[in-house]
């Protein structure tokens, strides 16, 4: 009863969806028609939070009659994962997506009270068209509820790879950020038949970027640490086609979050910013769509339809193809203002555009380009991370170079040479951790090094940035702290994402370069060496957990003779699925980490059994992820500036 | 030769990470035959190079990899012959030919792109009407300092 409950419910959501979409850009200027249209993105949204609901019921109940569930549910598995199964698979993945969807146009209906009508109303229209779209697939085509005749009495279960906390929280981080560049899609399409971009536009559409790109920004760093630990051999970016369809869209989303604030502060660039504004929502559905369709091969791939495919990119197909058809034949009229010299922050922050734009470019051609020489000649190439290591570091590492001189530059016509003069001293610095680095490390790595001060150089470069603003060591300390204190949460936020952009430098650079692996096949009371550390072998014992079994490894970690560390890594074994995963054991040094795998068993020296162990150290890993996760907390704080919160309250001027 | 040796052996041991049952005895020869793994994809694996998977497939072409290195072959000669036996799909970095030539120049044309784009709108600036830059500037500073 439940699932056909949800089934109603989200085919009401569907049909309150449509009358949202009519009544939304029909009641522009008609206040009762969109009042409707808000009405009706709400209804539409609980409906669809219901349908949800139901699909969450029908997996903790481990309804089989739903195929869903009985395609990836079974009784065996923890809790935990069997509500995450209601967004592990396709269709319920889908589901998330349109609730997302329809419940950042009620957000747009609830915060956006005081919009100028006619924007707000065709916002929340738009909002409602994107949301017909996806239902309308979701309900007909891929529809979670849907019930089998003959249900069985065991599901089969979901990948066991998957049954994993951070994979848990991965998702829904990740489609709040995809979807939530929808909203500014949306934005840019009203704003667009308004024939209207403006300062204030620009400051309604920031605090959108800025929520979407921080999710964003947690669900990638989610799913890379997931990678790091789960995948077995500590690699957390592969330059994989998923990974690319997620990563395209957060680097536009990146680019979006400068070009607005030029918008908003100096009403320049209002044309590009409604481009990219349209683009990220683009990405954000090619990401669904390459993810989806199983045109690319990856290691990621676990929903993969291509029948659906050809309906995404026909989704995909008819939003973009509207919006930017919009865009090419209203954009031109629309008024630019804002006038700036060649050096102003202006200039730097175009720059940064077109490198975050070239560097998405440049994903985009090798993630399609087997597609494409494919079509062109019928051969079948592959293109790896050493291309975009090639291709895509580069790009990143100007753009890092040029970054510090941004915020020290003034808007309109700034002054580089002055910028640089703020900022010889963080260069010196960095230029001396290079050396150090180069000096001390080995192996030498010449680089790697320059890898690490350009890391530093970030960081360094942003405290002088706040040094400047707070006028520290010049002027009395009271004073400095009253400027400190008195900083706009929006700097802060700036401040912390871009240091936080310094940490993932370092740490990638160092755990690329020096990072150490070792493997040998052990017997009970054998020792392999990493690095610093002595790895033992003490026991290996077989146990059972809730749907697996498994075989656990003890291994002491020492250093110098002292422990360090009790590891127990395993390797499982889940009888529903067949399959064998390892879960590694992490031992975390600092920033550094131990990462112990337990392989296979085989036979040791006089027939005694051994396993084989591999042991990495990974140094100075985990600012990888702390960086990212700094970068959206850094997201999070610009968006509680009062500004923007005000600025949801303000009538255009 | 023989204290070039000697480091790289050492780096060897540390970075030595695939199965100790495939190694080459030869540390210099093996330290080459891993710099081409990542290199060479694991072709029945769901994109992931030879250095990465666990696939039997993978197994084999690590095999053929260290037999190629340890004949006194160069990675260049490697690479040929995985190309001619598997096709140009087994290289994760695609060659520079005349039909990846789009690939390989791609990202460069799109900065050049951005940049001339870039130049052009800063040279039109200059002719435009409205307040001069100077009193903009100006006007500007006095904003920013209000907001500060």
């Amino acid at each position: 009863m439940t699932a056909e409950l949800g089934a109603f419910a989200l085919t009401l959501g569907l049909a309150l969806s449509l009358m949202q979409a009519v009544l939304g850009l029909a009641g522009a200027h008609r206040p009762a028609l969109a009042g409707a249209a808000t009405g009706a993105s709400l209804g539409g949204f609980l409906c669809i939070a219901a349908a949800f609901a139901a699909l969450l019921v029908a997996f903790v109940t481990s309804d089989f009659s739903v195929s869903n569930v009985a395609a990836n549910s079974n009784t065996a598995k923890p809790m935990l994962y069997k509500v995450a199964g209601a967004w592990g698979s396709h269709e319920g993945s889908m589901l998330l997506w349109c609730m997302a969807l329809s419940g950042y146009g009620a957000a747009v209906a609830v915060f956006g009270r005081d919009l100028p009508l006619a924007l707000r109303s065709r916002t929340i229209g738009v909002q409602g068209a994107l949301g017909v779209l996806f239902l309308a697939y979701t309900v007909f085509a891929s529809n979670p509820l849907a019930r089998l005749v003959e249900p069985p009495i065991e599901g089969r279960s979901l990948n066991p790879l998957l049954q994993d906390p951070a994979l848990v929280l991965h998702p829904p981080f990740l489609y709040l950020g995809y979807v939530g560049f929808s909203v500014v899609f949306s934005f840019a399409i009203a704003a667009l038949i308004g024939g209207r971009i403006d300062a204030a536009w620009a400051r309604w559409v920031r605090p959108w970027t800025l929520a979407a790109w921080s999710m964003l920004t947690v669900g990638i760093t989610l799913g890379s640490y997931w990678a790091y630990y789960e995948l077995g051999w500590g690699g957390w970016w592969f330059w994989d086609p998923v990974e690319n369809a997620s990563f395209m869209p957060w680097l536009i989303g990146t680019a979006l979050l400068h070009s607005a604030v030029v918008t908003e502060k100096r009403g320049a660039l209002s044309g590009w910013t409604l481009f990219l504004a349209l683009a990220a929502f683009t990405f954000s559905m090619l990401g669904a769509f390459l993810v989806r369709s199983g045109v690319l091969t990856s290691v990621h791939a676990f929903a993969v339809d291509p029948e659906r495919g050809a309906l995404l990119l026909g989704i995909l197909g008819i939003a973009s193809g509207a919006g930017f058809a919009l865009f090419a034949w209203r954009a031109p009229a629309l008024q630019s203002g804002g006038l700036f010299a060649p050096a102003s922050r202006e200039s730097l922050i175009v720059l940064n555009n077109i490198i975050l734009t070239a560097a998405t470019a440049t994903v985009l051609l090798g993630t399609l380009y087997p597609l494409i020489r494919e079509a062109m000649d019928g051969n079948a190439v592959s293109v790896g991370p050493p291309y975009f290591n090639l291709t895509f570091t580069p790009l990143m590492a100007v753009a890092f170079l040029i970054l510090p001189f941004g915020p020290l530059t003034a808007w309109k016509r700034g002054d580089l040479w002055a910028a640089g003069q703020r900022l010889w001293l963080a260069a010196a610095a960095a230029i001396i951790f290079g050396l150090a680095t180069y000096a001390i490390v080995s192996p030498r790595k010449a680089l790697a090094a320059a890898g690490v001060a350009l890391g530093f150089w970030l960081i360094f470069g942003v405290l002088a940035e706040v040094a400047e603003r707070t006028r520290a060591f010049r002027a009395p300390a009271a004073e400095t702290w009253r400027r400190l204190v008195g900083l706009p949460r929006g700097a802060w936020g700036m401040t912390l994402a871009h240091l936080g952009l310094g940490l993932f430098t370092l740490g990638a650079v160092f755990e690329t370069a020096w990072k150490l692996e070792t493997a040998e096949a052990l017997s009970l009371g054998g020792r392999i060496e990493v690095g610093a550390y002595t790895l033992t072998l003490d026991s290996v014992r077989t146990g059972e957990g809730a749907n697996y079994i498994a075989e656990r490894g003890h291994v002491t970690v020492t250093r110098g003779g002292r422990v360090v560390c009790e590891a127990t890594p395993e390797r499982r074994f889940y009888p529903t699925g067949e399959k064998t995963t390892s879960e590694v054991a992490l031992c975390n040094r600092g920033l550094d980490q131990v990462y112990i795998v337990l392989g296979e068993r085989r036979a040791g020296e006089g027939g005694r059994p051994a396993w084989l162990l591999r042991a990495y150290f990974n140094p100075w890993v985990q600012l990888i992820f702390l960086g990212p996760l700094l970068m959206a907390v850094g997201g999070l704080v610009s968006l509680s500036d009062r500004r923007l919160r005000l600025a949801a309250g303000k009538k255009a001027a | 030769m023989r204290r070039l040796l000697v480091v790289i052996a050492a780096a060897l041991c540390m970075a030595a990470a695939a199965d100790p049952a495939e190694r080459l005895p030869d540390p210099a020869q093996e330290a080459r035959a891993r710099e081409i793994f990542p290199q060479v994809r694991c072709l029945v694996c769901q994109n992931e190079s030879i250095n990465d998977s666990d696939a039997d497939l993978a197994r084999d072409l690590r095999r053929v990899v260290r037999d190629q290195v340890a004949a006194g072959r160069d990675e260049a000669q490697v690479k040929a012959f995985l190309t001619e036996r598997y096709g140009e799909y087994v290289l994760l970095k695609p060659a520079f030919t005349l039909g990846n030539a789009a690939l390989w120049l791609g990202p460069f044309l799109a900065v050049i792109a951005g940049l001339a784009l870039l130049a052009s709108r800063v040279r039109r600036r200059d002719l435009s009407e409205g307040l001069s830059l100077d009193e903009e500037t100006r006007l500007a500073r006095l904003l920013e300092d209000r907001e500060r």
